[in-house]
């Protein structure tokens, strides 16, 4: 066993076992967390694949960024858990069923898996030399622009999304109005008042 | 290179340029102020972008490398569409404006939905086929949702959005075993790499991608979101849902099948006979329980797809016209039967209860003579438009050997009858009782008893789609 080969199995058993502890820690703030060493173990294989670019994006947008957000919210939502946990083991049964099915279909597919003739000339690399974000440059700003922009698009969707269903503008909160309180003059704010002794104003 | 490829998806720039220049024009203009008339603006320019396409659109045009094709099949399908969208946008207006349902981003999520249709049913890859199918859904989710403070529109939204993302997933996984097997991602590409003898694991792919799709096209047994959608949803939206996205997916239903995988027809042809009859049968059994006539929608469409993917599953030529004249046809009896139920009010309240309608013939003979008309073409009775929908997608399934299919069709649709005519009699022969006072906006009116006219006239010469319908669908399958 190469040393490759040996650090591509670390880190695919590593990514494994993360999910599958993502998904059956009795913690929610455990599962993220088991979903980070998941996204860290990914990038590991993105490394090896020659891809540092992307393994890099994985780790400072999903570990950094996306994760964090997700213990956030874990963190901030009150959900019962261990009532959404009863819910589940209802139907676990049937869930494993269908899920062992699947799993021996897939076995099965790839076990015979085999590629299509010419597989090896549709697959070569478009860009030829360039690599990582040399490579990414050319291709998402030529050939695949338009799925660049729609994923912009989709974003923008989203955004809309957000603020459509979230956004409330309550009538009973006082608003800050900068303009207001900048145009505020202090001469006509503030009134000063001789008090006579032993008399209210 | 890049003018040539921009000049071919000019009409998708123009949509998408117009929905963010209208949402920042609104959010620093005026806000949900101006949402009534950005709503007619929207819905006109639709119109207009479905009216240059028709008649400047011609030959066939690809672009970025292959990924998007511009041929007649997507002009007519797009027309479609953005017609459809337009139709829908001008009718809601009116009723979502009396319920304070009417917001700016509403007629601008709309057109983003579009733009993402359009891109749906030209794709040629299958990052650009994802793109779209994920720009058009998720709009859709959030307007599914539009009615925040109710449960049921909430809930709407949500089941949605999670079966929704479910069907996404089983698409995208199917796209990854298929670009396992063929090494590429374009359609001209897997296309020449899934001929005659193909691999388990493509089977697979394609089996996955076409549940992921049934999904979207709501086809039994993928359709149990449909009634719960349908139901909850502010019913202009429900309109939207039961046009416009059915026909883009079943327009990107149909490039899948034959421009990637043309060559291996044996393969899912059976599939989709099957998702056909099950839909056909189950959108005919399951609405005769109904009460409300959006859940009764939601299962008359779900029957509806049966027809247009028995269709489909011809794969031939004949096969994918059929689909495309039932799609018509259906968006046509769709849009009017939405304008009747737009008008279900009583005391301003809108009313989705069919016993409602109780002897509605009384009062508004007119307004129920054309309900009559659509109810009986959505049955398929014989001398309106939706006979001739049916009567296609049969001849189509007949001639490409699947004569079963047919006779399974015309039983299914003898059921599904029973529940439309339900509906013909509770508004002329049911019990005398509180009567409907919805009054009827113009542009309602319009729609309804245009297109219950349509159902009519169109028996002379279905107004020339026949020929379009016939021309498209040989720029598909070749």
């Amino acid at each position: 066993m190469t040393v490759a080969a040996f650090v591509f199995y670390v880190f695919a058993v590593t990514v494994l076992l993360g999910g599958l502890m993502t998904v059956v820690s009795r913690n929610p703030v455990h599962s993220v967390l088991w979903l980070i060493l998941t996204f860290i173990a990914s990038a590991g294989l993105f490394v090896l694949l020659g891809a540092e670019f992307v393994a890099m994006l994985l780790m400072i947008v999903y570990v950094g960024a996306v994760a964090v957000l997700f213990l956030f919210v874990v963190m901030m939502l009150d959900i019962d858990f261990a009532q959404l946990r009863a819910e589940m083991s209802k139907y676990l049964p049937l869930a494993l069923l269908i899920g062992v099915i699947i799993l021996m279909e897939l076995a099965m597919a790839f076990g015979v898996w085999d590629f299509s003739d010419g597989f090896a000339t549709r697959i070569a690399a478009p860009t030829g030399e360039a690599q990582n974000t040399a490579a990414l440059g050319l291709l998402i700003y030529d050939q695949y622009i338009m799925l660049f922009q729609l994923a912009g698009l989709i974003l923008l969707v989203a955004m809309i999304g957000a603020i459509v269903l979230t956004l409330r503008h309550r009538k009973d909160v006082k608003r800050q109005n900068p303009v207001a309180q900048m145009h505020r003059d202090p001469a006509k704010a503030m009134e000063l008042k001789d008090v006579k002794p032993g008399q209210g104003l | 290179m890049i003018s040539a490829d921009i000049q071919t998806v000019l009409p998708e720039i123009v949509l998408a340029l117009f929905a963010m220049a209208a949402l920042l024009g609104v959010v620093y203009g005026g806000k949900d102020r101006l949402a009534g008339r950005l709503t007619s603006l929207t819905g006109l320019v639709l119109a207009l972008i479905a009216l240059w396409i028709a008649y400047t659109g011609e030959g066939t045009r690809t672009a970025f490398g292959g990924s998007f094709n511009d041929d007649g099949f997507a002009r007519f399908a797009k027309v479609t569409v953005l017609l459809s969208a337009a139709a829908v946008l001008l009718m809601s207006r009116d009723y979502m404006q009396r319920r304070g349902l009417l917001r700016f981003e509403y007629p601008v999520l709309v057109a983003l939905s579009v733009v993402g249709m359009m891109v749906m049913v030209s794709a040629g890859d299958l990052m650009v086929l994802y793109m779209g199918l994920e720009l058009q859904s998720l709009a859709l989710y959030v307007i599914a949702a539009l009615r925040r403070d109710s449960a049921k529109s909430t809930e709407a939204g949500l089941k949605y959005f999670v079966l929704g993302a479910l069907s996404s997933g089983l698409l995208l996984y199917g796209a990854s075993l298929t670009y396992g097997f063929a090494g590429t991602t374009l359609f001209s590409g897997i296309i020449e790499a899934a001929s005659d003898d193909i691999s388990l694991g493509l089977l697979f792919g394609l089996v996955f991608l076409i549940s992921g799709v049934a999904f979207k096209v709501s086809a039994a047994p993928f359709h149990m979101w449909t009634p719960d959608v349908y139901e909850g949803s502010p019913t202009p939206v429900t309109a939207f849902f039961a046009t416009a996205p059915k026909v883009a997916a079943m327009a990107l239903f149909a490039r899948i099948i034959h421009d990637a995988f043309g060559g291996i027809v044996g393969e899912w042809q059976q599939i989709i006979a099957f998702l056909s009859v099950l839909s056909m049968f189950l959108g005919a059994v399951a609405a005769i329980g109904q009460t409300n006539i959006k859940r009764l929608m939601a299962y008359s469409s779900i029957a509806h797809m049966g027809f247009a993917l028995m269709g489909l599953a011809a794969g031939s030529v004949l096969g994918v016209q059929a689909m495309l004249i039932y799609m018509a046809i259906y968006v046509t009896m769709n849009i009017g039967t939405f304008a009747f139920i737009l008008s279900m009010e009583k005391d301003g309240r809108p009313v989705v209860e069919i016993s409602a309608l109780n002897m509605y013939s009384k009062r508004e003979p007119l307004r129920a003579l054309a309900m009559l008309v659509l109810l009986f073409s959505l049955a398929g009775v014989p001398p309106m438009v939706g006979f001739f929908g049916k009567f296609y997608v049969l001849r189509a399934a007949y001639d490409a050997g699947l004569a079963w299919l047919a006779v399974a069709g015309v039983i299914a649709s003898v059921i599904g009858a029973y529940y439309y005519l339900r509906i013909v009699f509770v508004m002329y022969f049911g019990k005398e009782s509180e009567a409907l006072d919805g009054a009827m906006p113009v542009f309602q009116w319009l729609m309804l008893m245009g297109s219950a006219a349509a159902m009519v006239v169109g028996v002379v010469n279905l107004f020339g789609i026949e020929p379009l319908a016939a021309a498209a669908a040989a720029t598909l399958v070749n």
